[in-house]
């Protein structure tokens, strides 16, 4: 039966899809934290992942981005199968996650957290960063990227941190600073996993506005959010995850209306 | 009442940590006054054995300075835990050897001439880095302690185990010696000061070069031999060395390749999800850091004119991370001061403080057991200064001194340092802002 369904959804999937995940499955011991997950992300969308707690989100995003091997299922992006893709081969790809957990680098600073995310920087050899006659062009990358840390750092209105210990930070900045990091990576897909947890209304709002901007230009989210109205009115198309498996998908408008939708936040919700 | 006993005193501070370079000076400065205090007490009263005594100290200090420096790359910037420091230093100069000796030696070597065999050391040193973090890489970062720690100690049993005592290969006769010292090539700085180095000093000396002839003479003015100008000047050779291999770390640090290895440190999944392959810097880094170890001990045995196997047990690894550790691992300052107050006050001054005691008290010859020991002051003095419980004694201060920084300072005797991971001044946009 799901085989079937899955099959349907490949005969489907003719489309031009950036991101194709197939028959995801993962367990820890006894827990199957993703249970034969499928769904593809069309390029330039901001699709909503949602469901309950313990759904298994996260786990299904630390399996795209490499952070976990699936026990089965494959992982296409950008007509590449990224399946059982160390991370760093994932993020070198163009598709760049964030943590639900922010995971700042506490003994860096805010600028050289930042600053690190750049892909292909010069002064990443050794040779480069050592010797005198290539280090010239190191420190004119260094000045442009300085540059553009600066700015990020000014849009999400954390620039007064910058040299700042970034285990200083509270946790709303610290969720900033792991976005302002992802953008710094100038992917072409980003996995967001409840970035707006502790983030300020009015930033909030700004953060949001910006989403819509990146996806103009052509970037594509997937975005985890646990307020349902930021989901309901600014994603399109949404995932609804529970137990481990896809309940369904769609519009937000069909979202709304479905019953077993309603029923598994009703019987399954633990609000945090 | 403290109050104003503290304020000069933090003041005092205040203004010796204003800048590292004059910290580092009035530091080396008083240690090396307190060097000469303690010769002059414990009965080395002549110019010339004074400097000797300090030219002593400052050789191993300067040594120390260099391996702490390497180990801070390694650890202090990229979290590895390199538990085999004296292996890999025993790699590099036995390799050495292996390739220089005369192959008319005792012990012979392929009679290959220093400018192959050094650089040769160093490459084996920092392969064998590679390839003992390859595995370990992977793994967490407990495994690299352990595999090192292994690893160091398979070395060591390797050089001193009889199948490697005297080998041949390809019908070329090689060795390590075994569990005996190895004789090792004649000194690049003997080769500078006398026009026969191969000869023992003494009748050496009869016939110095120009260069040496000139030291020698100056030597004689306070009363040092030719013996101790040779290893001074050989002190100032690797003092040269030790500024290299700071610039070195500290270019590698305020880098982009810095940044990663400190993003390395502080979380490693986070690193590799912004695209970083940390494996690969992960063993650049390794094998850089393991080829310094084996220079340094090249440097150091190369001095000393042979090597035993005996030297490079666990406790001289040991003895590098407190060097570290006291001065605040992942900066380089850090670790450059806290290697010479390690060396002076830690591992040297024992010896001369042992020597005034007898001096001064005469204390009778080391009873039989503890219970003897504490019978009185006299038998306890002489408990305290036996050859056997100095090395003792030194490990419980160690102990102690740890156990204070780990409470009171655990970032070393500097505090907290940062050290900007970028060759370009982060906080500073006015340059960036004037060009746009
Ligand atoms: N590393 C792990 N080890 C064991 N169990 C895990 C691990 N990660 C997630 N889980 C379990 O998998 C299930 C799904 O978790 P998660 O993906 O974090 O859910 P969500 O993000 O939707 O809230 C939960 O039951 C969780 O306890
Ligand atoms: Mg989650």
């Amino acid at each position: 039966m799901t085989a079937q369904q899955s099959r349907t959804a490949d005969a489907d999937s003719e489309t031009d899809a950036i991101l194709s995940v197939q028959d995801l499955r993962k367990s820890f011991g006894g827990i199957t934290a993703v249970d034969g997950v499928s769904f593809e992300i069309e390029p330039g969308s901001i699709t909503g992942l949602i469901g309950p707690n313990g759904a298994g989100k996260s786990t299904t995003f630390n399996l795209i981005s490499g952070a976990y091997t699936p026990d089965s299922g494959t992982i296409v992006f950008d007509g590449t199968d990224i399946t059982g893709y160390r991370p760093d081969r994932v993020a070198t790809r163009g598709l760049v996650r964030s943590f639900q957990i922010a995971r700042e680098l506490p003994e860096m600073s805010v600028l050289e957290n930042v600053m690190l995310a750049p892909q292909h920087q010069l002064g990443e050899t050794l040779y480069r960063s050592v010797l005198p006659g290539f280090r010239s062009g190191v420190e004119t990358q260094e000045r442009e990227l300085r540059e553009r840390a600066w700015e990020t750092l000014e849009f999400f209105e954390i620039d007064h941190l910058a040299t700042e210990n970034a285990g200083n930070l509270s946790g709303g900045q610290r969720k900033l600073l792991e976005m302002a990091r992802v953008l710094m990576t100038d992917p072409e897909m980003i996995l967001l996993d409840e970035p707006l947890a502790g983030v300020n209304p009015t930033l909030e709002q700004k953060l949001i506005e910006r989403l819509h901007e990146l996806k103009a230009d052509g970037y594509t989210f997937l975005f985890v959010e646990h307020d349902m109205d930021i989901v309901m009115n600014n994603c399109d198309p949404i995932i609804v995850m529970h137990q481990g498996q896809k309940l369904a998908e769609g519009a937000p408008e069909t979202i709304k209306e479905d019953d077993r939708v309603l029923e598994a936040y009703l019987g399954g919700e633990v609000e945090q | 009442m403290s109050e104003p006993t503290e304020t000069p005193a933090t003041r005092l501070l205040a203004w010796l940590t204003d800048g590292d370079l004059r910290l580092l000076s009035v530091l080396t400065v008083s240690l090396f006054v307190l060097v000469w205090v303690l010769s002059f007490f414990s009965g080395i009263r002549e110019p010339g054995r004074i400097l000797s005594q300090i030219q002593g100290v400052a050789f191993i200090a300067v040594l120390y300075v260099m391996l702490a420096l390497s180990l801070n790359l390694q650890w202090g910037y990229t979290g590895l835990l390199n538990l085999g420091v004296a292996g890999f230093m025993a790699i590099g100069v036995y390799t050495m050897a292996l390739l220089s000796m005369p192959t008319s030696a005792a012990v012979p070597g392929l009679g290959l001439p220093l400018w192959i065999g050094i650089p040769g050391g160093v490459l084996v040193a920092s392969l064998f880095g590679a390839l003992v973090a390859l595995p370990a890489i992977r793994l967490q970062a407990d495994y690299l302690a352990i595999v090192t720690l292994a690893f160091s100690e398979i070395v060591r049993l390797v050089i001193r185990s009889q199948e490697a005592a005297s080998f041949t290969i390809a019908g070329t006769r090689l060795g390590t010696g075994g569990t005996d010292s190895l004789a090792l090539p004649t000194s690049p700085v003997k080769v500078l000061l006398y026009e026969d180095p191969s000869q023992p000093a003494a009748i050496a000396a009869a016939s110095p070069t120009p260069l040496g002839d000139i030291l020698f003479t100056a030597g004689e003015q306070i009363g040092a031999s030719p013996a101790v100008m040779e290893s001074l000047v050989y002190t100032v050779f690797l003092l040269v060395i030790a500024v290299a291999f700071f610039w070195l770390v500290s270019r590698i640090a305020n880098s982009p390749f810095g940044r990663v290895l400190k993003a390395i440190r502080e979380d490693e999944l986070v690193a590799s999800s912004l695209g970083k392959d940390t494996r690969l810097f992960k063993i650049k880094v390794f094998a850089l850091g393991s080829g310094m170890m084996g220079l340094v001990s090249i440097l150091w045995f190369l001095e000393r004119g042979s090597v035993t196997p005996a030297t490079f047990v666990p406790d001289l690894t040991f003895f590098v991370f407190v060097a570290l550790i006291l001065g605040g691992s992942g900066s380089n300052m850090g670790g450059v001061i806290g290697s010479l107050v390690f060396v002076v006050l830690l591992l040297e001054s024992p010896r001369f403080i042992r020597r005034i005691i007898r001096e001064s008290f005469d204390p009778p010859a080391p009873p039989e057991t503890i219970f003897d020991a504490l019978s009185g002051v006299d038998p306890l003095l002489g408990y305290f200064t036996s050859q056997e419980s100095i090395s003792a004694l030194r490990f419980i201060l160690l102990g102690i001194i740890l156990v204070y920084l780990m409470q009171q300072r655990p970032d070393g005797l500097l505090g907290h340092r940062t050290e900007v991971a970028s060759n370009v001044d982060l906080a500073d946009r006015q340059q960036t802002e004037e060009e746009s």
